[in-house]
Formats: structure tokens, C-alpha cells, sequence
């Protein structure tokens, strides 16, 4: 066992850290109430490189390891979730999936400038009526001989409107069910393609969450990942890896709610003394702390294990199960240690209180994870 | 152009001082090492010259042990093109300022950079006795330069104003805040390029030293805060005059 960080590894996460705490925290509170996109902070982290750092450098991407991104995605989400799920996307769901699977071509012309951060992408693969049951796609690829002509419907799409790239998912063969499902790349500009208005959401309010819809789109033959039917297998496995990304960002809501209480605590008197003195609010303090410890090495766990090519798919569902649900305790018991000014938006934490609670419901609810393990458990 | 920017290695700024067991030293232990935030403005300056097309070479040179190879990497991975760190405690201001001296008297740089102080001992010294070891031309508390045609313009804080000056160099300037906006953040690409960037080791000429630390010690804990209502004025007055004992 080895818990120490290499240089390369704590130079990232301070990288991450001086970005958010220096930048990320100069506008947060005026994008999160006006629905603002961080697009500044979307650009400065692409120049940074945090926007594929995932992506081998052969395709322009950072060439780091999961470890790396789990520090990173840490110091983001402690002070901006709209930014981190932005790039969580990107990284792990867009950048990976197409890296994994795609073919050099692929790479080539789509991996490069996603991987850049000068186009954005989006995973589209949530529907009105396929949530959880992912199996469910309405949405439909039809094969016409040299291309696929797409129909239907994709909700809840974090990126979008801003994504130049999505990736998305659709039923070729509906007689097959989940096996005649197939992935496409395809240029958000494509004719036939139309998004709808921004959501407007409890939480996570900067990042653009939109439905998109596809008119008889064409996209290209050579478009599609994979052998025809292995869209299915593919979204499963692009999302394990995607678990880690937004473990790592129910992390940092959670270690940055309990900073911003720790911090409060020492300042904050009742009763004539620092309210950290008083053994009702040390004791949550401590139990913040036991519960942040826990998700951090869950979430290095299963970083640890896709680094080093061992199975990560129920490490990265424990780590996202617990990460999430800790995420909305430590948020609830930080705004409880602010009371009255906990409640108010200057402060920060109800604001990550409300990012926190999307952490549970997207990329797999915790429902859905507590499935991922159980089958394991039980196998 | 070459520029030379010499670099502390620091505490963090917001690290809980302990004092070591032997009184003389802080406890490291746990520390997390920075570079001293002026020397950081400093080299962020220099990039962005460099970035210009002004400079052709941006160094970095530490006076310090092994420990100071994290900082010095990480002035590698935000875009300097290679290090040298003199391998001896940095005992004091002429320990370093001397051992510097050598490097430059090796490999001569058209601008030298020193913070104005480093935010551990600040002691405002390494930059003017560096100067005068070099008999270099040294202009202090700068906080803008820039470079055209080899001439270079360089900015000072002065009480209340500022003052534009014109030089050349050779030159040692010590830099003050306002020389960048922000420190640069280095990027991923940058991180990984440390790794083969050079980062050049040489002995010590002198670990000779003109100060000896006796002792260190904290500040005294900050006294009690009081709060007196705002109708209770004459309260503040009887205690200023009856406790505090400064009326």
C-alpha cells in the first residue's frame, strides 16, 4: 500500500485549487442565481489542459492518470459543481468513450479539439422515458445504407447547447432491445437538430442542461462507435468510468461545505466562546470529517484501479454511492453550523447543499449503484 | 535575453507556525512548500516576456537541500525552461546571495529577478547584497517591466506615485507586487513537461553564513476582543484608561 501522491499529482491539485479558489469563486454565487455558463472558465480550463487531461497525449489530451483527475475534480467541486460536471463530461464520459472505442479516424478529427477543449462534448443518452432504464431508447438510428437517419428525444443533457460534439445514443433494431442500440458521433450543428430551452434547475444552474431533439438527422456511417448493436455495452462501460468523475465531484461539494464550516465554526462565538468549542457542533465536525475520509479513499480506490487496469465497475458505484449520499448529509450538517446565515446565499452552503443533491440522481442514481453492488454482492 | 529568477522555497502562507524543539527553527513537519509569492509574480512576469517573443531563456536558481526540488519543479511545469538549485542549507541572506553569485559569474543573464522579500524570514536582503557581490546595476521595488529593442522600462512604487525608469541590461531588479496580475497556474501540458526539463544540481561554493539564529519565537497570542454596546461609549473609556493603561 502506498497513500502518497507523486509530485505530478500534487502539482495538479494545486493547479486546481489556486484556479477555483482565485477565479471559480470571484462569480459562482451571480452564475449559479442567473444561470450564467462559465464559458471564461470553460476556456482558461482548456488552456490548462484540465478539459482532457484524461486524453493520451498522442491525441492532444494531458496524458494523465484517474488519480490526477480525482484531485482535480475535487478542487473544482469544492467551490464550482457547474464547472466540474462540465468537465467531468468532457473527460470521462466523451473523451474516454471515444479514446476506448472510436477508430483513428475518430481521434483523429473529433478526439483532437474535444480533448483541446476547443469544442465541448455532451453525452446523450437520457430520454423523457429511459432514465435508469437505459434499455428504453425511443430514440431512433435508422439505417439507410451509407447513413444512419436519427429521431427522437434526449433529456437532461449537460453541454447541451454548447457542446460543438455529442455523442449519442439510439435504437437501430428494436427487435434486439438493448442489443440493437448503437452510439453516433455527431456535429451538434448537424440539420434537423433543435435544443430547448435551458432547464432551470435547483442546483449546478451555471452548466447548460438542455433537451435535444433530432429531426431526421443524417450522420455518416463512419460515425457510429463500434460494431452495430454495441451502443448499449458501450454507454455501461463509458459510465463506469464517468462514476469516478462525478464520485470525485460529490467529494469536493462535501469537503467544500465542511471547509467553509470548519472555517465558520472558529469564527462564529455563542454563549461566549467559538461555536467549535461547543461539543455539539465539534462532534458534527468530526463526524464530516470520518465521512469525507471515507469518500476520498473510495474515490481513490477506484481511480487506483482503472489506472492500473483491474475492474473498477463496483468500486467506482461504491465510491459514487457513498460520495453522493454523504455529500447531501455533510452539505445539510454544514449549513446547520452556519444556522441562519447558512440559509442565505452569501455563504456558500446552501448553494452546495443544492448541487450536492444532483450527485445522487445523475450518471446513475444511488438507486442504481446500490443495483451495480448488489449484483456483485450476490453473484 | 536570458532572464535569471532566483526562488524561495516557502511555507505555505497559510501554514500554523510551530517552533521547532531546538528553539532556532520552525517544526517542518507537514509543511506544504511554495514559492515564495513574489519570486512566483516575478516568474510569471518573465513568461509573459518570454511569451512575448522578449526573451529568449527563463532559469530559475534556489539556493536550498533537496526539499526545495518540488518548488523548483513546479517552476518548470509553469514554463520555465530549466533549473539550477545550489545544493546548501539557506542559512541566511549572504549564504545565499553568495552561492548565487556563483551561478550568475558562470552563466551571465541580461536580467536577474528577486523578490523584495520571501514570506518566511522577510528579510529584503538577497536581491541588493546579490547586486553588489555582482557589482550588477540594481533597481528596487519594481513592479512593471517591460522590453523593447533591448531597452529595457521598468516600473517603481515610490511614496504615492510611480515612477518609470529606462535601463538595460545587465541588471538586477527586486520585484514588487504589481509586476503580474496573478501568478501563472501551470498547466497539465506543463506538468508533464517538468519531468525531462533540466534541473541542474551544483555544489555549494560557500556555506559560509553572517548571522547566527538564537532564537525564534511566536507573536503573543492576541488579546481577548471585547464588545461594548454602542450606548455604553463611557465603558470604552474607563477601559482604555483602567486596563489597557493608554489614556
Amino acid at each position: 500500500m502506498n497513500f502518497e501522491f507523486t509530485e505530478e499529482q500534487l502539482m495538479i491539485r494545486q493547479a486546481a485549487r489556486d484556479y477555483a479558489q482565485r477565479e471559480l469563486i470571484i462569480d459562482v454565487l451571480e452564475r449559479d442565481e442567473k444561470m450564467i455558463y462559465p464559458a471564461r472558465h470553460i476556456k482558461n480550463l482548456a488552456e490548462l489542459g484540465f478539459l482532457g487531461m484524461l486524453v493520451d497525449s498522442r491525441y492532444d489530451g494531458g496524458g494523465m492518470d484517474t488519480i490526477s483527475y480525482v484531485l482535480a475534480m475535487e478542487e473544482i467541486s469544492k467551490v464550482d459543481a457547474s464547472v466540474s460536471v462540465i468537465m467531468s463530461v468532457n473527460n470521462s464520459l466523451v473523451c474516454y468513450g471515444i479514446q476506448e472505442y472510436g477508430t483513428e479516424e475518430q481521434k483523429e478529427k473529433y478526439l483532437k479539439p474535444l480533448a483541446r477543449g476547443e469544442k465541448i462534448g455532451a453525452f446523450l443518452l437520457s430520454e423523457p422515458e429511459a432514465g435508469s432504464d437505459a434499455t428504453s431508447q425511443k430514440t431512433t438510428a435508422e439505417d439507410k445504407g451509407d447513413y444512419y437517419l436519427l429521431n427522437g428525444t434526449k433529456n437532461w443533457i449537460t453541454n447541451g447547447n454548447t457542446a460543438g460534439t455529442y455523442l449519442v445514443v439510439a435504437q437501430t433494431h428494436p427487435e434486439l432491445r438493448h442489443r440493437g442500440i448503437n452510439v453516433f458521433i455527431v456535429d451538434r450543428h448537424s440539420p434537423g437538430i433543435s435544443v430547448g430551452p435551458h432547464e432551470d434547475k435547483m442546483g449546478m444552474r451555471s452548466s447548460d442542461t438542455h433537451s435535444v431533439m433530432f429531426n431526421d438527422v443524417k450522420v455518416p456511417k463512419e460515425n457510429r462507435i463500434g460494431e452495430d448493436g454495441f451502443g448499449f455495452k458501450f454507454a455501461m462501460k463509458t459510465l463506469e468510468g464517468g462514476r469516478i468523475g462525478i464520485a470525485a465531484q460529490a467529494l469536493g461539494i462535501a469537503a467544500g461545505a465542511y471547509e467553509r464550516a470548519v472555517q465558520y465554526a472558529k469564527e462564529r462565538k455563542a454563549f461566549g466562546t467559538e461555536i467549535a468549542n461547543h461539543q455539539a457542533i465539534a462532534f458534527k465536525l468530526a463526524d464530516m470529517a470520518v465521512k469525507i475520509e471515507n469518500a476520498r479513499n473510495l474515490c481513490l480506490k477506484a481511480a487506483w484501479l482503472k489506472d492500473n487496469h483491474k475492474p473498477f465497475g463496483v468500486a467506482s458505484a461504491m465510491a459514487k454511492l457513498y460520495a453522493a449520499d454523504i455529500a447531501m448529509e455533510v452539505t445539510t450538517e454544514a449549513v446547520q453550523i452556519h444556522g441562519g446565515y447558512g440559509y442565505v446565499k452569501e455563504y456558500h452552503v446552501e448553494r452546495l447543499m443544492r448541487e450536492a443533491k444532483l450527485t445522487q440522481i445523475y450518471e446513475g442514481t444511488s438507486e442504481i449503484q446500490k443495483i451495480v453492488i448488489s449484483r456483485d454482492v450476490l453473484k | 535575453m536570458k532572464i535569471l529568477v532566483c526562488i524561495s522555497n516557502v511555507p505555505d502562507t497559510t501554514t500554523k507556525i510551530v517552533i521547532g524543539a531546538d528553539d532556532k527553527n520552525i517544526n517542518t513537519a507537514g509543511i506544504q512548500w511554495i514559492i515564495n509569492p513574489w519570486d512566483e509574480l516575478a516568474l510569471t512576469r518573465a513568461l509573459e516576456l518570454k511569451d512575448a517573443g522578449k526573451i529568449s531563456e527563463v532559469v530559475v536558481a534556489n539556493v536550498g537541500t533537496a526539499i526545495t526540488e518540488a518548488t523548483l519543479r513546479k517552476s518548470l511545469a509553469t514554463g520555465a525552461d530549466r533549473a539550477i538549485r545550489v545544493n546548501t542549507e539557506p542559512a541566511d541572506a549572504w549564504t545565499v546571495a553568495s552561492n548565487l553569485s556563483e551561478v550568475v559569474k558562470n552563466e551571465p543573464f541580461d536580467i536577474i529577478l528577486c523578490g523584495i522579500e520571501s514570506s518566511d524570514h522577510n528579510g529584503s536582503s538577497v536581491g541588493g547584497l546579490l547586486a553588489g557581490m555582482l557589482d550588477l546595476n540594481f533597481i528596487s521595488s519594481v513592479s512593471g517591466l517591460d522590453i523593447e529593442n533591448e531597452k529595457l522600462t521598468v516600473q517603481r512604487e515610490i511614496d504615492g506615485e510611480k515612477e518609470i525608469l529606462e535601463t538595460q541590461g545587465p541588471v538586477l531588479l527586486v520585484i514588487q507586487k504589481g509586476i503580474a496580475i496573478v501568478p501563472r497556474i501551470p498547466s497539465m501540458r506543463g506538468i508533464m513537461q517538468a519531468r525531462t526539463k533540466p534541473l541542474q544540481i551544483v555544489e555549494a561554493t560557500s556555506s559560509e553564513s553572517m548571522t547566527e539564529t538564537v532564537q525564534v519565537t511566536l507573536p503573543p497570542e492576541k488579546g481577548k476582543c471585547k464588545m461594548i454596546d454602542a450606548e455604553n461609549a463611557g465603558e470604552v473609556i474607563r477601559l482604555l484608561r483602567e486596563e489597557a493603561k493608554v489614556l
